[in-house]
């Protein structure tokens, strides 16, 4: 029975882009409908790479050659935990570094942001021949170093503390399943080491507002006995900010806006040992990098304590 | 249900924690100026363009008893019926200092048009064109060279106009609205200087007249603040509408001498030729050196090569070139070898400290440029002593006439040797912020704060070693960005430090000490 179990744990990581240039990937279990067993462990670590050459100056499509194309190659910590069968707990530390492949400036390295997730399966319900489950989610992330958030496109990250707010639908008939997702992303003020900047008038302040964000993620696929696959496409939108001047640099609190399309595959190789792959792509953007990003990762399910029924 | 409940507090609880906060700027809501003199005899100081603060003609006045200027009192007793937030939220910025304010707004028109040109099609760069300011590239480009003279010129401009302000207060005494009468409150520290002309008015009509030259595309929206600080020090009562009749005429007309000086500066043939553009780097391969080359892409002709013929606007242009320092370290020398390990060492190091200090005097691209971060101390340091507004300015000329000849100096050093950056030399050297499209020595960085920081010192003796910090980190910051040799630096922080040292014996002879 255990075994079967553990193949029905359905444990599903998607990646997100989330600012201009750091590429960022975060734990995005909250996006989808799918819950750790009380007292299962799924630990594991993620590798992506992340590249891109056009960028979106405001709504303008460029490049810049002073910059060629900016890499990025991020190492992530992930786990979740089963606090029940019904709420999970999430988090992951990421690890990047940035690179430009001409022009003059350093590329980037560190620690950036640590996130921690709740994720609660708030209801279920059979609605015709399946299942409709809705789920609420909350998540906060902060900055784990003082990295440089004022130095894009090469920065690792945008410096802020965020809470976010989550609600996921998730219907499912058989084997096959839809998943529409969405979050509103709050950000805190940022200190950067300047003293004064320019956005769409001049700041006197070391202070950074940074817009707050709305995201959508919609899911699609195959999902039996531990094995995803999947189709997406998602959404972030700035709720505030200003566009990137004409040949200026871009700032942390630029508008950045994305839509990309994405591919995700899990599998069970063994029972505990899952693998995951995937990739996206940025098909359209506002202050944002046309990103492509590939990541493969490896988890591992342990179960801490046994559960009682 | 219990679950849920927990669930909502929770959101709310984090909601709460995340709360922004407002961000408060460094002079939002700063008090009234309140001088602690009003220099009533300020009108025979030194004056730099004008031969006196009486050179221009201001008429005298109409007698307090006259019933048109009544008419005017009556005409503020009207403004001050049922003041709107807005209005009182403008009297109080201006209240705070006009100099101050247009500094300030000087600053932020720098930083919006401190954008280097995208390229064309062809790889060749288009220029901003004066006679055409709102083509692509919006005119002018004020890049550190054009903002230090810029700066400068308007800073000049106001203290004659304020000398010549102050002038014909004392000639005339005309006293502030509200001695005149009962009935106007006044909405800014009260004063006995005269009234007219209105420093207020007059700082607004020297400002707006000198940005048609300067930045020509803003003049509706410089003519519009000209026009609120008018207002605005009308309806706090501190001068009628003859008060500022009589300024911004002034005020104009003083702007116009210096613009004819400005038009006849040879700044406008600073940006070269392509055939010069190659005689700088024949000449100085025919020395047998390394010659600068752009680092961008497509390459970028470089910037202002004939900003260092730039007349000066007191200093002799002759005594000014005869402190260019000796020739750097030698291509293929050992000292060169060491310079540039020495920045090889600092960024490869990707120290987060260092990253600070490179950016916190980076002073690049959109930014005020760093004569405009030194306006910024200053003005922080200026706001902190009460100074009457003939004395900020004074001061804010000083400050910038030292840094508009830092970076005619500095820039005749870099186009007379044109020679390399250190990523340049060895590729391997990643910068902590973007190299400037210009030869290495000297630095203007070091330049610029040197001579901010002799004159700052100069005018507040018990913030010097403040000052001389300050500098030498902004000196130290082109170091570890990646941007300048030691030499650069240090050379060019020497030259800053004398053309500081001319701007000291102005100061001590110009009659304001």
């Amino acid at each position: 029975m255990k075994i079967s179990k553990k193949i029905n744990i359905k444990q599903l990581l998607v990646l997100v882009v989330c600012c201009f240039c750091s590429i960022a990937v975060k734990a995005q279990t909250e996006t989808d409908a799918i819950m750790m067993d009380k007292n299962d462990l799924c630990l594991g670590g993620i590798f992506a790479y992340s590249k891109w050459t056009n960028y979106w100056e405001g709504s303008l499509k460029r490049q810049n050659l002073n910059i060629g194309s900016v890499s990025s190659r991020q190492y992530h910590l992930m786990g979740t935990y089963g606090l029940s069968n019904k709420v999970n707990l999430l988090f992951n530390v990421p690890y990047i570094t940035t690179k430009s492949s001409a022009g003059t400036l350093s590329g980037l390295k560190g620690f950036q942001d640590v996130s921690l997730a709740i994720k609660w399966d708030a209801y279920n319900k059979k609605v015709g021949k399946g299942n409709f489950n809705v789920l609420l989610g909350a998540g906060f992330s902060t900055p784990l170093s003082n990295y440089v958030a004022d130095f894009q496109p090469l920065s690792i990250g945008m410096g802020s503390t965020n809470l976010n707010g989550r609600l996921t639908l998730d219907y499912s008939v058989n084997k096959f399943y839809a998943t529409l997702s969405n979050a509103y992303i709050r950000r805190s003020n940022i200190e950067i080491d300047r003293t004064t900047y320019f956005i769409d008038r001049q700041i006197q302040s070391n202070q950074v507002a940074m817009p707050d964000m709305m995201q959508f993620n919609f899911g699609t696929g195959y999902r039996y006995n531990g094995t995803i696959v999947e189709i997406s496409v998602s959404n972030m939108t700035s709720l505030s900010g200003f566009d990137i001047r004409r040949n200026d640099m871009p700032f942390p609190s630029n508008r950045m806006n994305a839509t990309m399309v994405g591919g995700y595959v899990r599998y069970n190789l063994v029972s505990q040992l899952i693998l995951v792959g995937g990739a996206n792509y940025v098909v359209a953007g506002r202050n944002f990098g046309q990103n492509a990003l590939v990541h493969a990762g490896l988890f591992y399910v342990i179960t801490l304590k046994k559960s009682k029924n | 249900m219990k679950k849920l409940n927990a669930f909502i507090y929770t959101l709310i609880l984090c909601a709460a924690i995340s709360c922004k906060k407002d961000i408060i700027e460094q002079t939002e809501g700063i008090a009234a100026l309140n001088p602690t003199t009003t220099d009533a005899n300020a009108g025979d100081w030194k004056t730099i363009l004008l031969s006196s603060g009486a050179e221009i003609d201001v008429p005298a006045p109409l007698p307090i008893a006259n019933p048109l200027y009544v008419a005017e009192l009556n005409e503020i007793k009207g403004l001050q019926q049922n003041i709107t937030k807005d209005q009182q939220k403008e009297i109080d910025y201006w209240a705070a200092g006009g100099v101050l304010r247009w500094n300030e707004i000087m600053r932020e028109l720098v930083a919006k048009y401190n954008l280097p040109p995208y390229q064309n099609e062809d790889g060749t760069y288009p220029f901003p064109q004066a006679a055409n300011p709102f083509a692509y590239p919006l005119f002018p480009f004020s890049n550190p060279p054009y903002a230090a003279r810029a700066y400068a010129y308007i800073a000049a401009a106001q203290y004659d106009a304020l000398v010549a302000t102050w002038h014909y207060k004392k000639l005339y005494g005309r006293l502030a609205p509200y001695k005149n009468t009962t009935g106007i409150n006044p909405m800014v520290s009260p004063t006995d200087l005269p009234s007219y002309p209105s420093e207020a008015a007059v700082l607004a009509g020297t400002t707006a007249e000198m940005m048609k030259l300067l930045f020509p595309t803003e003049i509706a929206n410089i003519e519009q603040k000209a026009a609120s600080h008018q207002l605005s020090m009308m309806r706090a009562g501190a001068a009628t509408r003859s008060d500022m009749l009589g300024g911004e005429a002034l005020g104009r007309a003083v702007a116009q001498k210096f613009i004819t000086r400005a038009r006849n500066d040879k700044a406008g043939a600073a940006i070269g030729t392509p055939a010069s553009w190659k005689q700088l780097e024949d000449d100085c391969k025919a020395r047998g050196e390394m010659a600068w080359i752009s680092l961008e892409s497509p390459k970028r002709p470089p910037m202002l090569p004939g900003f260092g013929k730039v007349i000066p606007i007191l200093m002799p242009a002759a005594d000014l070139i005869a402190l260019r320092p000796g020739p750097p370290p030698l291509t293929g020398s050992p000292q060169l070898a060491k310079e540039t390990q020495e920045v090889y060492d600092f960024v490869k190091k990707q120290d987060r400290e260092n990253f600070r200090i490179a950016h916190f005097w980076a002073d690049g691209v959109g930014t005020y440029s760093p004569p405009g971060h030194w306006n910024a101390i200053a003005a922080k340091d200026f706001i902190a002593q009460n100074l009457s507004e003939v004395k900020w300015s004074r001061n804010m000329a000083l400050l910038n006439l030292a840094m508009m000849d830092a970076a005619i100096s500095c820039w005749d050093t870099k186009y007379f040797y044109f020679n390399a950056r250190p990523c340049q030399i060895y590729p391997a050297i990643k910068t902590l912020t973007g190299v400037p499209n210009f030869p290495a020595y000297t630095s203007g960085h070091s330049t610029f704060s040197a001579a901010a920081a002799t004159v700052l010192s100069y005018l507040t003796p018990a913030r010097a070693a403040d000052y001389t910090k300050m500098a030498n980190e902004a000196s130290l910051s082109r170091i570890i960005a990646g941007i300048h040799f030691r030499s650069d630096c240090d050379e060019g922080a020497k030259v800053g430090k004398k053309i500081g040292e001319y701007y000291m014996n102005r100061g001590n002879t110009d009659g304001a000490r």
